[in-house]
């Protein structure tokens, strides 16, 4: 505990005085923001159970723990049912040290109205945490509270230490395993004042855009990405006076945080505090509702985990060996297959061949026969039927599937819906008893308790919704009226279309796991960016903004990244020794030396041979002045030159073919001169013996089956090609002297 | 109370941490919930008996590792059986029983508590347990102890003349009895130290693992006696308590070498005695220890040193374990041993189809079976592993065993 409660009146501004008053908190018990609905319409999210345990529990457990001894707890939407909860819980009763005072207001629209209204009621009198109703954390506040202290008594305009910790963005989707955005930040490394904030750094663009006297004020800045906001904050009391001051002032962060930063008059600072060993972090969307469950049930919360925290009346849960948390009053057949972390809350049954893995089930559920479940979320009283398949969803309190439903990935079934017999509802579909308002309400909405406060029944719902049908995408399952058309199957709910986000960024916040296909596509993106920086190294074209990129390629630690820019660099290198050799360095010097590039290297023999002939071609280009007419003739030239060297690396079959593919390649990208006498040089190099036709003709039926795209260079070397093919019916004198005949006929070409 | 469901919150965030502090802590609540009982007339030591059930039940809900929080409730429950044995013989059969019961009160400390609760209820003994080796060495020399003629008399007047008198009698002298046993939790340390010389020799090399004040106070007493030993400290990871106690030890003079726990197999050949703190002493003789003992106890074995334990009375737990590597363990956040920033990307469940694919497990004990523990030392001398559930049936009583609020008090 910290120190004794002082008088009542110690809000002076004496830092002796301040120490004196109490820990106060102010815990908002309202997100002011859309991202939990349909579900967050009928319940408020500080309540929504993670594994098991409503989220406030948490946050309350955490406060107490580092000896906050008042509690200001702001209520908004649906502010009755939050403090039945607390008038119900233990944390009703009067704890020695720990009061908890709910302030309540039904018109505030967000974080910055419900503090203006706290600090109207005046309760404030010293330096408070603020914190979100939905944070898990297990720190520690001694040290940094002291911190703060210390720094209010050097320089008053400290306002505020914002709590941050160290987390790595995924390098793909340049989205933190929270599924929030990569946030930027810009904090002095020595007194660790925070000096730029930015929550929506755009990724695609890869630069930022600072304030010059930033860079000119400070002797050093660290800049930052791999940094995760707490979203825990130790305010002065100053903070609420800022915000009634700007009455524009909303969101904690964008609003509030950047405005300060951004206002160079008022000099205030805010501070960080990064924290190492402990655990914190928001339940801000799906994904982070999914991400922070896990950590919880691997214990980085330790000691807010599911054994230890539980407030219920029911039977606590107990952990058993690989993770599996289970109520000790669990009805399990004995084919029941349980998978690693995975949490079963007390009076719950499960039939016969059903399977279970990485999920959190509630309490008093009943689960039937061959049922697959994984990566689910279901909370209490649910019902799931024979056959059901479920992934990857969120199934709220009451939920009925019938028989052989199937849920997809990311599927969000909200309180009381039924799902009919044999009904797949499809991935990222949002269901709920209540119909999707009409109005698309903006970020900083209000959810309005009144306007939902029962759950209407689902005959009701019956005869609004045809009235509805033009905002609501009814699907044929979802009403009672579809019942009778669909002959006996039941099903209750609407599915209401994306809001705000649309269906693209669907995936980012879901609880489902980002598909194969996204993660592909990313890939992709990032391979291109890859691939195109090492070719213009190649050519030796190298702009300045690839050479960022190019950085930006080593960076990536991707193993796959890392293998493809280890062969450019083996090309780059073995370009540089045949260079070299051109200047007279006896070749089987040049050999002995690539054939230790290789080696380091570790490529293949045929990527080697490639990486000769690349460096032969290129040299021809070098020599020829990007004349077409002298390109030819500088080609040959060439590789007459390296004949021998080229005869000592392509040795077999298939370094010939990697030789055409490779020289293919070039042509089409990098050295796209060439492409007009692909065929002739070609032929050149079937000429000088470099290239076998069984290599000609192999590469020829490999393209057989290419896109036409691929194809341009067979078509151009049909004529030479033609000529093989008829070489392998007949033979002779006749046909060889036919066949050099055709070939300078298209060296002519 | 208020001060109950405090202490249940603190065992239920693992604020209190250690069992000698747990121990104390609950020996003190106990004794409060005591006194603050109201006695009925008639057959009061139930109503003491259940109240301290009801308690003591929440207190081992809370945390259900925490082993020496059901050790005292028990040792509490059988210091009310025993003194409410004692007065009724009192009243029963009066002077000569009484003045014994009041021995009891200036019963040597050194003897601790149980055995002066032993030496109250000795007319009813047999009733209570068996008959062992040292419960008739006991009672020899009590009928010889000295007793004060004057508080007899005081006692005697009272328990005769009112019967609610007789109640405040076995409520004060369980609050005595109590007290006697926090004072022997405290004083578990020095005598389980002063044999420490029985048992380090000189020139010795005692190898230990993690930091245990039991084992601290031990090498100190060796010490202090002039004792020159050497001292090899296993780290005791994730935790690394060992740090903590080799520089502790340097501070007394003691030459330390810092090993790390996996060095302990190479090092233990050269090692003449392996000397280790306890979490809790299981019936069996099976220890629950901080994690890494079973392989140094097992490395011990495997080169014929002598393994030995030791702990205060308070850690001898009455309860046979089942499953203990699951049941009686707890398992600790994984940032003990792992930095969450550095492996956050292993941890990205978006990437990689949900599921995690790193886990990580940080058990806080290790289950080490009796037949690798060479000798056991507690604040009564030294123990084989077969003999602790005899040592163990003198603490506590049969019926105490199960605690369960509703279950009729025996008698």
């Amino acid at each position: 505990m910290a120190q004794k409660k002082g008088g009542k009146s110690a809000a002076s501004d004496d830092p002796e005085e301040l120490a004196r008053t109490p820990l106060q908190a102010v815990l908002l018990a309202d997100t002011f923001n859309l991202k939990f609905r349909p579900i967050t319409l009928e319940r408020p999210k500080v309540l929504l159970p993670l594994v098991n345990t409503p989220m406030i529990d948490y946050t309350l457990a955490w406060l107490e723990s580092v000896g906050v001894e008042e509690v200001f707890l702001f209520c908004c939407a649906h502010a009755e049912q939050v403090k039945e909860y607390i008038g119900n819980s233990h944390w009703g009763q009067s704890h020695a040290g720990f009061s908890i005072t709910t302030i309540e207001s039904n018109f505030s629209m967000s974080a910055g109205d419900a503090l203006r209204f706290i600090e109207g009621k005046n309760v404030i009198r010293g330096d408070f945490i603020l914190i979100t109703g939905d944070t898990i954390s297990n720190m520690s506040l001694t040290e940094a509270l002291q911190a703060h202290k210390d720094r209010r008594k050097k320089d008053p305009d400290t306002v505020m230490t914002m709590f941050v910790k160290r987390s790595k963005p995924m390098p793909l989707t340049h989205q933190t395993r929270l599924g929030n955005d990569e946030i930027m930040m810009a904090i002095d490394p020595e007194t660790k004042q925070l000096l730029y904030y930015e929550d929506r750094f755009d990724c695609s663009k890869r630069a930022v855009t600072l304030d010059k006297s930033l860079l000119a004020d400070n002797a050093s800045l660290y800049l930052r990405t791999d940094l995760e906001d707490c979203c825990i904050d130790i305010c002065s009391p100053e903070v609420l006076t800022i915000f009634l001051d700007n009455f524009d002032y909303q969101h904690l962060r964008r609003h509030f945080v950047k405005g300060l930063l951004h206002d160079d008059i008022m000099g205030k600072k805010i501070y960080t505090h990064e924290i190492d060993s402990s655990y914190t972090a928001r339940v801000d969307n799906y994904r982070s509702y999914d991400t922070i469950s896990k950590d919880i049930i691997q214990r980085w919360s330790f000691p807010l985990v599911p054994d230890v925290l539980y407030a219920g009346n029911r039977a606590q849960m107990r952990l058993q060996r690989e993770g599996i948390y289970k109520a000790p009053d669990v009805t399990l057949s004995p084919s029941v297959r349980i998978g690693a972390f995975t949490a079963i809350g007390s009076g719950t049954i499960i039939g016969e061949n059903s399977s279970v893995s990485n999920s959190v089930i509630g309490e008093l559920c009943t689960i039937g026969r061959n049922v697959s479940i994984d990566g689910c979320y279901i909370w209490d009283s649910v019902t799931i039927e024979d056959g059901c398949r479920l992934s990857h969803s969120i199934v709220c309190d009451g939920v009925h599937l019938h028989t052989g439903a199937t849920l997809e990935p990311g599927v969000i079934l909200s309180f009381k819906v039924e799902v009919g017999q044999n009904i797949t509802v499809p991935a990222y579909s949002k269901v709920s008893l209540l119909p999707q308002p009409s109005k698309q309400d903006s970020d900083e909405e209000l959810e309005y308790a009144d306007t939902n406060s029962g759950i209407i029944d689902s005959p009701s719902i019956a005869s609004i919704s045809p009235a509805n049908i033009e905002h609501d995408h009814v699907s044929s399952f979802d009403t009672e009226q579809s019942v009778l058309l669909e002959g006996g199957l039941s099903g209750v709910g609407y599915i209401w279309t994306s809001c705000e986000t649309g269906n693209e960024e669907e995936w980012r916040y879901s609880v489902a796991p980002i598909p194969v296909e996204k993660l592909k596509e990313f890939y992709a993106k990032m391979f291109d960016e890859d691939e195109s920086s090492s070719d213009g190294e190649q050519t030796g074209i190298t702009h300045s903004g690839e050479l960022i990129s190019e950085s930006k390629s080593t960076d990536f630690d991707d193993s796959d990244g890392e293998y493809k820019g280890d062969v450019s660099k083996f090309e780059k290198e073995v370009e540089e020794t045949f260079e070299r050799a051109l200047g007279g360095v006896a070749e089987e010097n040049v050999q002995l030396e690539i054939n230790s590039l290789r080696m380091s290297f570790n490529v293949t023999h045929a990527e080697c041979a490639g990486a000769v002939f690349q460096s032969v071609i290129k040299s021809a280009i070098i020599a020829s002045n990007s004349s077409k007419s002298n390109l030819l003739k500088a080609t040959i030239d060439a590789i007459e030159r390296s004949k021998g060297l080229l005869s000592y690396f392509i040795t077999n079959v298939d370094e010939e073919i990697e030789v055409i593919l490779k020289f293919e390649e070039m042509c089409m990208e990098i050295t796209r001169e060439f492409a007009p006498i692909f065929s002739s040089v070609l032929h050149q190099l079937y000429d000088k013996e470099v290239i076998t036709e069984d290599a000609i003709l192999k590469w020829e039926s490999e393209k057989a089956d290419a896109d036409e795209s691929d194809k341009v260079f067979v078509k151009q070397s049909e004529a030479f090609l033609k000529v093989f093919s008829h070489l392998n019916f007949s033979t002779g004198v006749s046909v060889l002297q036919r066949l050099y005949g055709a070939m300078t006929s298209l060296k002519l070409l | 109370m208020p001060d109950v469901s405090d202490f249940i919150l603190k065992l239920q965030r693992r604020r209190i941490e250690g069992s000698h502090a747990t121990a104390r802590q609950t020996a003190e609540l106990l004794r409060s919930v005591v006194s603050q009982t109201r006695m009925p007339y008639t057959n009061q030591a139930a109503a003491l008996l259940d109240a301290v059930r009801a308690v003591g039940e929440q207190l081992i809900a809370a945390n259900p590792v925490e082993l020496a929080v059901g050790n005292i409730v028990r040792r509490v429950l059988h210091i009310i059986r025993e003194e409410d044995l004692s007065s009724s013989a009192v009243s029963f059969e009066g002077l000569m029983i009484s003045e014994k019961s009041d021995d009891e009160d200036d019963a040597d400390h050194k003897g601790g508590p149980v055995l002066s609760a032993a030496a109250v209820a000795a007319a009813a003994r047999s009733t209570l347990r068996p008959r062992s080796l040292q419960t008739l060495l006991e009672d020899g020399p009590l009928p010889a102890a000295p007793s004060k003629s004057s508080s007899a008399g005081d006692s005697e007047g009272k328990s005769k003349s009112d019967k609610s008198a007789v109640g405040k009698r076995l409520k004060h002298s369980v609050i005595e009895a109590i007290n006697l046993l926090i004072e022997e939790i405290d004083d578990c340390y020095e005598d389980i130290s002063e044999q420490a010389v029985e048992h380090i020799h000189q020139n010795e090399v005692i190898l230990t693992l993690g930091r245990s004040k039991t084992v601290k106070e031990f090498l100190y007493a060796a010490k202090q006696k002039n004792r020159s030993f050497r001292v090899f400290v296993a780290e005791g990871a994730p935790r690394y308590q060992g740090h903590v106690l080799a520089k502790e030890l340097i501070q007394k003079g003691l030459e330390t070498t810092v090993i790390t726990d996996s060095a302990i197999f190479a090092m233990i050949s050269r090692v003449n005695m392996v000397i280790v703190g306890a979490h809790a002493i299981m019936a069996n003789g099976g220890v629950i220890a901080p994690v890494g003992m079973n392989m140094l106890a097992l490395a011990a074995q495997r080169h014929a040193v002598p393994f030995v334990v030791v702990a205060g009375s308070h850690k001898l737990c009455p309860l046979y374990p089942h499953n203990p590597e699951v049941l009686l363990n707890e398992l600790k956040s994984p940032s003990d041993l792992i930095d969450f920033g550095e492996f956050s990307d292993c941890m990205d469940f978006g990437a990689h189809g949900g599921a995690p694919l790193m886990h990580v497990v940080n058990p806080t004990f290790d289950y080490v079976p009796p037949n690798l523990v060479s000798l056991f030392i507690t604040d009564t001398g030294g123990h084989n592993a077969a003999h602790m559930y005899k040592l163990i049936a003198d603490y506590y009583s049969a019926d105490d065993l199960v605690i369960k609020r509703k279950s009729t008090s025996s008698n």
